[in-house]
């Protein structure tokens, strides 16, 4: 493997060079686990392990769920109660599969807002950065047609509006959704289609978060100041690094641990506090809710979909539907931020030597909960001013400010090396003992 | 399908349609907080209220609303009403169910389900208690939530008790002022008035009392593995807890040296 200069697997035993000649696993092994990792890490460098651990998760109890599910539109909703009431168990697996979908959202926000404060995504980690937004794409996907799946009010209605914005496209759009849905209407062919792809896509973002790590550790980690690792030899580049096992392994185990504390007590205590009521009411085609919403972590962009109305003055000047618009800013907005290594001009990678930078940043982070709590409101004054003003500064950050903020902002002095960062954190004592 | 009905006249009116729709009046959805037995991490159904509830639900909801998801011999289940095993056969004695084979109608057996009562249109009250919100605020963010919980059992005490006596007929139907009703009008005439039951504890049967057992009855039928749930959650976080502590301890041992902190 490529990429900061570290110690290799050695087979020493006759059986260890059997194999190692033969299929090189435990080198695969000891090269991903021994990984040279910054030592200056800090606590917002532990979510990829809470994600790994979600996905594992996911993918273990959807497995035992899907054993006792049934994808029909006459047996979904009364087989999820099933699982609740009767099966051993079936009330932990179903509450851990929904709560877990949530903690995989909290997780993969938090690690996308730490690479946008450290500059996680600039050269030479473009390419992290894409898989990146590629599984947060695939996740998206995944948690939509996971949530049709039991059947309530919510899952119809939801996966009506949704497959609706498909629909919006100029000429195809018909016929595009049409063909997703397996039909003119959310029914049965729905369902079965979306129950096969909620099964398949957990295993492509399985691969894509191979590549991820496979990519990132080709380029090494960012850390927080952005300074690369010494990769001169591999004395110089363990003055900047610490193995990863034990140092990270321990470090993330034990904040996921903690995490999982917060997340157990919520599948405990409360775990319908981050669902919808209306899903609990069986899904009927003639009785529309009052207030369609998805979940919660689809709310911020849902609001910028909405935000898009006729009573735009640029829909006058626009050759496409608002509907159709709306849906463009909306793919628009996550498609927006897969550029990002190419609109942020700063010579500097990391937002902790970046004064001005900081301040846009954490508007944006408060950009994010307001369009998220606008999303989740009725789509009327006031919010619908608030959720296009939220728009403007979502794009306005990654099209105008980024650019230009790389030009006019200057950066504070850098550190020279990790190790330096690191000292000033800890400093070497004066006297080593003898 | 009820042999012998000990029937409210009152619900038995009580063909409850849809709600009246867009019937915009001030004073609709106001719920007020009550202390269920069962809110917070060890909180716990009070079986006694239970066995209450599930009379109120006999004697007055089931005159037109189902409660299709629960079985029989769930009412004998730990973490619900607990009733003794005869006196679980007992009750269910006075049911009949269709039968899925044969399409006649049978005496009900512990394994079979209450049956679904859909006759006068009214919702099936299975999963009612966690089909509503009580709270949403502060300005639509549902924070509330965490502390009052969701809210569906107080939801339903505030539609039982929630009725001013106002009327008011359209469309051929009549419907009564309810301020926990979103539109503030509903179809669903007052189902219960004071003692309608008679409750063998002697434990007072007005409506707000009944009202009250009703909706913990209902939240059990909604949850009912509420109590493993808790229980489980419980050591969960007991363990992980301990388990964090061992790690953080680990982890600071092992980055001592790293950190010149020996």
């Amino acid at each position: 493997m490529a990429g900061i200069p570290h110690e290799h697997y050695e087979p020493k035993t006759g059986i260890e060079k059997w194999l190692h000649s033969r299929l090189p696993v435990v080198s695969l092994l000891y090269d991903t686990l021994m990984i040279p990792t910054p030592k200056n890490l800090n606590w917002m460098w532990i979510w990829g392990i809470v994600l790994v651990f979600c996905l594992a998760l996911q993918i273990i109890t959807g497995i035992v769920l899907v054993m006792h599910y049934t994808p029909h539109v006459d047996h979904a909703f009364d087989s999820v109660e099933h699982i609740m009431r009767d099966v051993n168990g079936g009330w932990a697996l179903r509450y851990l599969h929904a709560n877990g979908a949530s903690l995989f959202f909290i997780a993969v926000y938090l690690h996308i807002f730490r690479g946008l404060y450290y500059g996680s995504y600039k050269a030479p980690r473009e390419i992290t950065w894409i898989i990146g937004m590629l599984i947060y794409l695939a996740m998206m996907g995944t948690a939509f047609m996971g949530y049709v799946l039991p059947w309530g009010q919510m899952s119809f209605w939801g996966a009506t509006v949704i497959t609706g914005l498909f629909g919006a496209v100029p000429g195809v759009g018909p016929a595009i959704q049409e063909w997703l849905l397996g039909g003119p209407a959310v029914a049965n062919a729905t369902l079965n289609r979306f129950f096969s792809l909620h099964y398949l896509l957990p295993f492509v973002i399985a691969g894509l978060v191979i590549v991820h790590v496979w990519a990132f550790h080709t380029t090494g980690n960012n850390n927080p100041t952005g300074v690369e690792v010494r990769r001169k030899d591999i004395a110089t580049a363990k003055k900047d690094t610490l193995p990863f096992w034990p140092y990270f392994v321990i470090k993330d185990l034990f904040a996921l641990v903690v995490v999982l504390v917060v997340f157990f007590a919520i599948v405990g205590f409360m775990p319908n506090y981050l669902g919808h009521p209306d899903n609990y009411i069986e899904a009927n085609p003639l009785a529309t809710p009052a207030h369609i919403v998805p979940e919660w972590y689809f709310l911020p962009f849902y609001a910028m979909l909405r935000a898009i109305t006729d009573d735009l003055w640029i829909m006058y000047l626009l050759p496409f539907t608002a509907k159709f618009t709306g849906v463009l800013v909306m793919f628009g907005s996550i498609a927006i931020m897969a550029l990002v290594p190419w609109l942020d001009t700063s010579r500097v990678r990391s937002g902790r030597y970046r004064p001005m930078f900081k301040w846009w940043f954490w508007l944006l982070v408060l950009d994010f909960f307001v369009l998220m709590w606008c999303g989740g409101m009725p789509a009327e004054e006031p919010y619908s001013t608030i959720s296009v003003i939220g728009t403007i500064y979502w794009f306005g950050y990654f099209i105008v400010i980024l650019p230009l903020l790389g030009i006019l902002e200057k950066p504070l002095p850098v550190p020279a090396t990790i190790e330096e960062d690191f000292d000033a954190h800890y400093p070497p004592k004066a006297n080593p003992a003898e | 399908m009820i042999k012998k009905p000990l029937l409210s006249l009152l619900a038995a009116a009580g063909l409850a349609l849809a709600a009246l729709p867009g019937a915009a009046a001030e004073g609709g959805g106001h719920i007020e907080d009550v202390d269920f037995s069962f809110e917070g991490p060890f909180g716990s159904f009070d079986q006694h209220q239970l066995q209450r509830g599930l009379q109120v639900y006999q004697e007055v909801c089931s005159a037109c609303h189902g409660i299709r998801q629960v079985y029989f011999r769930n009412l004998g289940d730990p973490g619900g009403p607990e009733l003794a095993e005869e006196q679980v056969r007992a009750f269910t004695a006075f049911y009949e169910v269709e039968d899925a084979e044969t399409g006649e109608f049978r005496p009900a057996a512990l394994s079979d389900k209450f049956p679904p009562n859909t006759g006068a249109g009214a919702p099936d009250l299975s999963l009612m208690a966690k089909a509503r919100a009580g709270f949403h605020g502060p300005a639509g963010t549902g924070i509330n939530q965490f502390v009052n919980g969701i809210g569906g059992p107080e939801y339903i005490h505030a539609i039982l008790t929630g009725y001013t006596g106002e009327t008011m007929e359209q469309a051929g139907v009549t419907y009564y002022e309810n301020h926990a009703f979103p539109s503030g009008w509903i179809s669903m005439p007052p189902p219960l008035m004071d003692d309608a039951v008679t409750y063998i504890d002697g434990h007072p049967a007005d409506v707000d009392h009944m009202a009250e057992d009703v909706s913990a009855f209902l939240m059990w039928t909604a949850e009912p593995k509420m109590m493993a749930r808790k229980d489980a959650g419980l050591t969960a976080v007991v363990f992980l807890g301990i388990f964090a502590v061992l790690l953080y301890l680990t982890n600071k041992k092992l980055w001592a040296k790293v950190k010149r902190k020996d």
